[in-house]
């Protein structure tokens, strides 16, 4: 086993990153040149740091399964990036923001890592102005900001209701310049499939053409992944459908740590299933928080009635309506984190108060609007209003949004240390991928934050750190034996795949398997349920095995055979989060279990013998995976019970 | 400066000042050709197109008309080319976006104008300078080619008079959408003042047209 | 609903396409119109047949993946929408559906509704950015941008890339696309500095392509699906001959 070392700088916490940054070893321009790193996934963690690494002088190789670099999903993240700028001089500062995210993580992220992404997250807005970043603006001309869930303060940034998508341009225009400079190639519709690691460190992987389904071996110095989270498990969820956790899952099976694979966090405003034909669930920003209002009926009766469509949201007077998030939760009322928001929905729903198909509440505008006025709503929400207006055919101006909660993010990933590297030495996970920042909950408008900060301005530190140790290692050629390896097992996966001929479609599988994960591992998990996950999954993982029909051939453009290889992956990292949901006997952030809840139903978390990051190891397909624990320890922050009632 | 001709956009910019000096000239043509319906004598559109014609700066105006019609009609065919190879293979189902009617057909009504320039050519102007057949008037004892009578006669056979009016209709639908177009082109865009140049070239081209129709029923009813 | 659907079959990039007509009963009027041909590939997957290829990611609006050419019209009959965003109900139960991938010159089809659109990355990479290295640039609030000047650029900025201009375009144009980012950069102050550079470059990669000239027909404004106005054009026609002119 490799000791778990997190690789902590010495010094006190506000002082370990510029310690780090003063000692930490360099490469000079010379030898930049000689030294080949491969970016796998062109979403903000994966754009920055390719860019930025060019920028440096590093040769870089980007991949990405999409058409193009910029349709990677942080494109989709709505509502704003966090950054402790204290511009609307409201008590915000880097210690602040530092504190709300290991709260809003509730105690269970690393406080390194956390302080160190509040310490850069000024840096990033500048950056991304300088890069033409269409932000917010006031009259005066200065940068606008909003109040965020999980904060007490105006620390958001945004551009309209497409913050993701103009961040991500950003990058992505700064690699494309890289790409125009001839530091950076990239390769679009190209899939990784494998890891390839020569004596004990990453140097290449083996990916797929998705045009021609070649399989193409990459060589480099070091590998970055940055190919986000493994939402897409649950078959619906508000991630694109191409996003995937096999990147991460062949290099959890080749040594890379997994942590904390159970953390998942479940939006609460999202737009309710309404059919099983459905293949996505689309999220509505967060922000919409600011001014909606949540609520559903306080008698049953008229629930029911909502239901059935006898009555409509307007014939209920405001003393029959329960704004449970305002009554239970006086001090940050429909601001409340996510985590919170989410199982609230849950839990009146569950109760017999949902709307619309049952699994559904209201977010409603109609004070808003007499307050503010329609324009104003227009213009923070106007998009968005639209947006749901497309896809349920109600407009929001006059009626109730109908909100539910669904899969959004994943806290867990594979292990890093400080300096986000994995336990596969010059293996190195950045973004959503790792696991390092958000604990058991992530706070809105921090993905985009920890994105941009470990691509922009962490991971190119930390590697050079690691390659300043490489510069008298030589290009290896891909013809050796690792790689010819690799290749082979990952073509013995794909005619696997194709020999099957079973009777059912991949999505059909996908479907089922996701469905009973998000009952089982989803917004409420207990033991038996959990138990019975573990058994369901090894044998829905025989059943694919046996039974999944790809069609088409290997060597042509064939979606079915890439979401094949990415269902086979889900099922057993399905059974790894079921596992790691069923030894952490406490609720705390996304995780919930059911037998630890107050007399309330909140959520009761066990400091005494939780207070660490569960870490998984891969042994082998017939042995079990082996859990380590690396201990959280808080120096400069008292531990508390997570509250937002007062 | 360098190599903005051989870039599209520096095509289309020839291409629309070209085409707003036409705009221009055609009002000139307009109001030299009324004044042959105001009078009976031929008098003031006879000196007109006398001036027109021994006028040295006019020569050298009529040097850049023709050389900007040439250029219009050059860009306009070549650019539309390259368009179609842009285009690769067209579609099953052609395009019905809600966009102006007129823009899709420039093309097509370019042909017929270009057609209709080089019959009207053919009957007034190359005649005027190159054919001596023309009948002389005097005017204070002054002799000028009556090319007054010419238009007349002309005028005065049915087919031709349809001929003109249908080719004149074609040439509405062309400045419907190439007036704006030139602006555009030119990036002269303004939140306030486009929906004005917009309704200026809805007017401009029922007003012209309309002048330019009149000449003929008027020659074939009432002279 | 039923429909009957007449779509574009293509091996790959140097096969000869057809069109072929398939059958899909009971479809729900909530179902998206990539759902609806999620339903049809389910059914050729049952038949071992091969599902219809067509790029499709975030199903959201936003990442400009899905492009398909739907009854004449780029993403469908829907104003404002990506085909993600088009549902069934817009049709009427019975109708006759024929979708075809992008047509033009620089889309080459790669395989059956599927094109290549790495012609607008070339574009980009050319110059659609602005030059500032990470690290070393000043603090947000030194940049000030009066917000006009904001809101226009972030009008422009909302561009996904996803096609449909040019795919509406009769001269397959992508003078909109081009303009999106040129517009942005030049109504922002830091954008400025090198505007002249970028719309030489960017307009020069342009017509190196292969895409056609403009004529202002509005048809890429009409099917755009985050509405960039036609102005945009404008701005980069001024840009392009202050850069070259002045």
């Amino acid at each position: 086993m490799i000791r778990l070392d997190a690789r902590i700088p010495e010094g006190p916490l506000a002082e370990k990153w510029t310690r780090f940054k003063a000692t930490q070893k360099l490469v000079s321009p010379a030898n930049k040149r000689k030294l080949d790193i491969i970016v796998v996934g062109t979403g903000l963690a994966g754009a920055s740091a390719a860019a930025s690494l060019g920028e440096q002088g590093f040769n870089v190789k980007v991949f990405c399964y999409q058409d193009s670099p910029r349709r990677a999903h942080s494109i989709a993240a709505q509502g704003g990036i966090n950054a402790a700028k204290n511009y609307p001089n409201d008590g915000d500062s880097v210690y602040r923001l530092f504190y709300d995210t290991i709260k809003g993580g509730d105690y269970r992220s690393r406080e390194a890592n956390v302080y160190r992404l509040a310490e850069v997250s000024g840096s990033i807005i500048d950056q991304c102005v300088a890069r033409g970043v269409p932000f917010a603006r006031e009259y005066s001309g200065v940068l606008k900001n909003r109040s965020f869930g999980g904060a007490q303060v105006s620390r958001t940034f945004y551009a309209r209701g497409q913050t993701g998508q103009q961040l991500l341009l950003g990058a992505y225009g700064a690699m494309m310049r890289q790409v125009n400079a001839g530091k950076i190639t990239f390769f679009p519709r190209t899939e990784m499939l494998d890891l390839v690691i020569i004596e004990g460190k990453a140097r290449g992987i083996i990916t797929r053409n998705l045009i021609t389904g070649a399989l193409e071996r990459h060589f480099g110095h070091a590998v970055v992944l940055a190919t986000g989270g493994y939402g897409r498990a649950y078959f619906l969820s508000t991630m694109a459908m191409g996003a995937n956790g096999s990147a991460i899952w062949q290099a959890y099976k080749k040594g890379a740590y997994f942590a904390n694979p159970s953390f998942v966090q479940i939006h609460p405003t999202c737009i309710p299933v309404h059919g099983d034909y459905q293949s996505k669930l689309t999220l509505m920003s967060e922000s919409l928080r600011n001014d909606g209002r949540i609520w559903v009926p306080k008698k049953s009766e008229d629930a029911e009635a909502l239901r059935n469509k006898t009555k409509l949201p307007a014939d209920l007077a405001e003393e029959d309506r329960d704004y449970y998030l305002e009554r239970k939760y006086p001090a940050f009322g429909n601001l409340v984190p996510r985590d919170v928001a989410s199982r609230a929905a849950k839990d009146r729903c569950d109760a017999g108060f949902g709307v619309g198909s049952g699994l559904a509440v209201y977010l409603d505008f109609e004070d808003a609007i007499k307050n503010l006025g329609k324009d104003v709503i227009r213009e923070r929400y106007g998009n968005l209003f639209q947006m749901y207006e497309k896809i349920v055919d109600e407009n929001p101006y006059k009626t109730p949004m109908m909100i539910y909660p669904a899969i959004h993010y994943c806290m867990g990933g594979l292990w890093v240390d400080y300096h986000l590297m994995t336990t596969i030495p010059g293996l190195f996970a950045i973004g959503e991928c790792n696991f390092s920042d958000h604990g058991a909950n992530r706070l809105g408008a921090s993905a985009l934050m920890q994105g941009l900060a470990d691509g922009y301005f962490i991971l190119p530190y930390t590697l050079q750190h690691y390659l300043a140790e490489e510069i008298l290692v030589p290009r290896m050629p891909v013809t050796l034996p690792e790689f010819e390896r690799a290749e082979n097992s990952v073509r013995d996966n794909i005619h696997k795949l194709f020999s099957i001929k079973g009777k059912q479609s991949v999505d059909a599988i996908h479907r089922k398997f996701g469905l009973k994960l998000w009952e089982m591992v989803g917004m409420a998990r207990n033991k038996s349920g959990l138990e019975s996950a573990l058994k369901e999954f090894s044998a829905l993982k025989e059943e694919f095995w046996k039974d999944v029909r790809v069609t088409g051939r290997y060597d042509e453009m064939n979606p079915e055979l890439e979401k094949a290889g990415r269902v086979a992956d889900f099922i057993e990292i399905g059974e790894l989060m079921a596992r790691d949901a069923l030894q952490r006997e406490e609720s705390c952030g996304g995780h919930f279990r059911e037998e630890h809840q107050s007399d309330e139903g909140e959520a009761m978390r066990n400091d005494d013998d939780f207070m660490f990051v569960a870490v998984w190891e891969y042994k082998a397909s017939d042995r079990e995976h082996e859990m380590h624990k690396e201990p959280l320890k808080y120096e400069d922050i008292k531990v508390a019970i997570r509250n937002y009632k007062i | 400066m360098s190599n903005l001709f051989t870039s599209s956009i520096g095509k289309k910019l020839i291409m629309s000042l070209a085409g707003l000096f036409l705009i221009v000239f055609l009002v000139v043509h307009l109001g030299i050709n009324l004044s042959l319906i105001f009078s009976d004598t031929r008098e003031s559109f006879n000196k007109a197109a006398h001036f027109m014609s021994s006028n040295l700066l006019i020569k050298i105006v009529e040097i850049i008309l023709f050389g900007g019609l040439f250029l219009h009609m050059f860009y306009g065919f070549y650019l539309q080319i390259k368009n179609w190879i842009a285009r690769g293979r067209f579609y099953s189902i052609n395009n019905y976006s809600q966009t102006s009617f007129f823009s899709k057909f420039m093309i097509h009504t370019a042909v017929i104008i270009t057609v209709f320039i080089i019959i009207h050519l053919s009957d007034f102007f190359f005649k005027s300078k190159f054919s001596g057949e023309i009948p002389v008037v005097f005017y204070n004892g002054k002799s000028y080619h009556d090319l007054g009578i010419l238009v007349i006669e002309k005028f005065k056979i049915p087919g031709f008079v349809i001929f003109y009016i249908v080719c004149f209709i074609f040439l509405a639908f062309h400045l419907l959408h190439g007036f704006w177009s030139a602006f555009q082109t030119l990036g002269l865009d303004h939140r306030l003042y486009t929906p004005w140049i917009k309704v200026i070239g809805v007017l401009y081209t029922i007003l012209v047209t309309a002048g330019f129709t009149l000449i003929p029923v008027y020659i074939y009813f009432f002279m | 609903m039923d429909f009957t659907l007449k779509i574009w079959r293509q091996e790959n990039a140097r096969a000869k396409g057809r069109f072929v007509t398939y059958h899909v009963t009971g479809i729900s009027p909530e179902c998206s119109f990539l759902e609806m041909l999620d339903i049809l590939n389910q059914q050729l997957i049952d038949k071992f047949e091969k599902p219809v290829c067509y790029d499709h990611d975030c199903r959201e609006g936003i990442c400009g993946a899905c492009g398909l050419y739907i009854n004449g019209r780029p993403h469908g009959q829907d104003d404002g929408v990506t085909t993600c965003q088009l549902h069934m109900r817009r049709y009427r139960d019975g109708d006759t559906i024929t979708v075809e991938p992008w047509r033009a010159k620089p889309f080459p089809v790669i395989k059956d509704l599927v094109v290549d659109r790495s012609a607008f990355d070339k574009i980009i990479a050319s110059g659609g950015y602005i030059s500032v290295s990470t690290g070393g640039v000043p603090d947000a609030n030194t940049i000030l941008v009066p917000k006009e000047d904001a809101e226009l650029a972030m009008d422009a900025a909302a561009c996904i890339g996803c096609g449909a201009c040019v795919a509406a375009c009769k001269n397959a144009s992508a003078m909109l696309f081009v303009a999106s980012k040129v517009s942005q950069f030049a109504k922002l102050p830091q954008g400025r500095v090198e505007a002249k550079e970028r719309v030489k470059k960017m307009v020069a990669k342009m017509d190196e392509l292969g895409f056609g000239a403009c004529t202002n027909t509005g048809a890429c404004e009409v099917e755009c699906p985050k509405n960039i106005s036609l102005s945009h054009i404008a701005c980069l026609n001024r840009e392009y001959f202050k850069a070259k002119i002045l």
